[in-house]
């Protein structure tokens, strides 16, 4: 498995390719359209995180040799891509790696500045706050 | 008589800017409106030329101060059809609701009730979920119609004799339906109840005057009016006033104090406790004056016609379903577009330079009404032009394309 800086080295690549907003946000949006959705049940009030317009649903599990695998789903096409940026950096990690990425380090990478400038609005700061308070646990 | 919004945009000199490359489309009115040089400028002029704090000293500047302050007083009290001492100011519409709530829950009892809409704005609910809270007081809320308008019948059936307070919109923020609190003011004041009406958008886009609702309580905020942050509006009727008591104490709203006792000014400084947002007062003043320039009924009609040019562009696509078309509504555009989130939305047209909110608006149960979990809004100010509905309109076409 790729470390997080081989992820988010490959991440920012691609992004690199993307020379305008348009063809930014319509990459953010498929790799959400890819991302596998979660169950019916498990989009439930305990995973909510709340957003004030959009919501995300984090389900998380510790693997035996401690590493923490997530999947994420929001109801909005936006947030959803974007989930799916920080799941590939997130997901399957240890602990330790998880707490070393600060989170804003790789949106200025990735220059998802302008998409996420609503994070609180949409819940993504939420879900990031959620998965580094499981890193730290 | 018309309207011409670009004789005035220029005294909006953030309506100049870019944001992402294109001109700002502000159709965020409902949430907060932009302020024109005349606002501005009495603001930053009071505070460089002419600043100290009101009501208690025996300087020149404090005079100079209080005496605007009050000015300010008597310019909203013009604006409202009421009389100076009715007026007291607040930080803010949120901030006179929980006054009223607060100072009239001091004398209600468990089982009192308070009627409220589905229609309302959070700070006209959860003040009295407080005194559900404190108090055992019952709230009931009156049902909204398929449409969007009040469900008149129903909210009066709701009145009976335990009936306390009627709570509701002059215009509701996201349907933009305009109610018919007069009606509802003679009937609850028929079974002995207390109205009060949320002007925080009627205020600026319908008809605020006091006497002709004939309600008890009136409140909006400035900075929905052209006006600053900061500053709010509660109108009491005289008497209404004068029957309640503070609800927060500090300087300013008392007649004297020893160890033992205290006793409490006359309204409105009763409820004015500590030094009052002042420069906000008299920002809001300017603001008022500034609107006074111009025929009420032409702006309205400015903003009516912004409203309906957007919604002809749009309306009749299979995507979109509008929210409130209640007859004789304001100028606010409410809907859902099929197959992408508000949110999405909202985020794409910012792209394109057109602001505008998205979400529940502070409005949970009006959007469970509607089986909506979030919903965009345009909203229109005297500023906006008919080029800026075609630009709105032209950049949703183009951002719905990204999510289907």
């Amino acid at each position: 498995m790729t470390t997080i800086a081989e992820e988010l080295d490959a991440l920012a690549e691609d992004f690199d390719l993307l020379d305008d907003w348009e063809s930014q946000l319509e990459y953010v949006i498929d790799l959400g359209r890819a991302l596998p959705r979660l169950e019916e049940s498990e989009r439930s009030d305990a995973n909510r995180v709340r957003g004030c317009s959009s919501q995300v649903w984090v389900v998380s599990e510790r693997a035996d040799d401690g590493r923490l695998a997530f999947r994420a789903e929001s109801d909005a096409q936006i947030p959803q891509g974007l989930i799916a940026v920080l799941l590939k950096l997130y997901s399957g990690r240890r602990p330790e790696e998880i707490r070393a990425l600060d989170p804003q380090t790789a949106v200025d990478r990735l220059k998802l500045g302008s998409m996420l400038t609503s994070q609180r609005a949409n819940g993504l700061a939420a879900m990031v706050e959620r998965i580094r308070r499981e890193a730290a646990a | 008589m018309s309207f011409d919004p670009h004789s005035i945009r220029d005294q909006f000199p953030i309506l100049g800017r870019r944001v992402n490359g294109a001109p700002l489309v502000y159709l965020d009115n409902a949430a907060s409106a932009q302020k024109p040089n005349a606002v501005i400028d009495s603001m930053a002029q009071r505070m460089r030329t002419s600043y100290a704090n009101v009501h208690r000293g025996l300087h020149t500047l404090a005079n100079e101060t209080t005496e605007a302050y009050e000015a300010a007083r008597g310019i909203v009290a013009e604006y409202l059809g009421a009389d100076r001492d009715e007026i007291v100011f607040t930080r803010g519409g949120t901030e006179a609701i929980n006054l009223v709530a607060g100072s009239l829950g001091v004398g209600m009892a468990e089982g009192d009730e308070v009627v409220l809409t589905e229609m309302e704005h959070h700070s006209n609910i959860v003040p009295w979920h407080l005194l559900r809270e404190r108090k055992g007081v019952v709230l009931r809320f009156a049902r909204v119609a398929e449409d969007g308008s009040l469900d008149v019948e129903h909210l009066m059936g709701l009145l009976g004799p335990r009936t306390r307070v009627v709570a509701l919109t002059h215009m509701s923020n996201v349907l933009g339906t305009i109610n018919p609190v007069q009606a509802v003011t003679e009937a609850a004041h028929a079974v002995g109840a207390k109205v009060l009406v949320d002007g925080c958008q009627g205020a600026v886009h319908a008809t605020p005057d006091v006497k002709a609702i004939g309600c008890d309580f009136y409140v909006f905020t400035g900075h929905k009016l052209y006006g600053p942050t900061g500053i709010g509006v509660l109108y009491g009727k005289a008497e209404a006033l004068a029957a309640m008591p503070p609800w927060q104490g500090g300087g300013e709203m008392i007649e004297s104090v020893s160890i033992g006792r205290v006793t409490y000014a006359e309204p409105p400084m009763r409820f004015e406790a500590g030094t009052p947002p002042i420069v906000e007062a008299i920002g809001l003043g300017a603001a008022i004056d500034w609107l006074a320039q111009f025929d009420r009924q032409a702006v309205h009609a400015h903003e009516k016609a912004l409203y309906e040019r957007a919604l002809e562009r749009i309306n009749g696509a299979n995507w979109f379903r509008q929210i409130g078309t209640a007859p004789g509504k304001g100028a606010i555009l409410a809907f859902t577009v099929e197959g992408a989130h508000a949110h999405d939305i909202a985020q794409v047209l910012d792209k394109y330079g057109v602001a505008v909110r998205a979400g529940q608006h502070c409005a949970e149960p009006l959007m469970r009404r509607f089986d909506v979990t979030s919903s965009v809004r345009a909203s229109f100010a005297l500023y906006n032009t008919l080029e800026e509905a075609d630009a709105f309109a032209d950049a949703l076409v183009k951002a719905r394309q990204f999510f289907v």
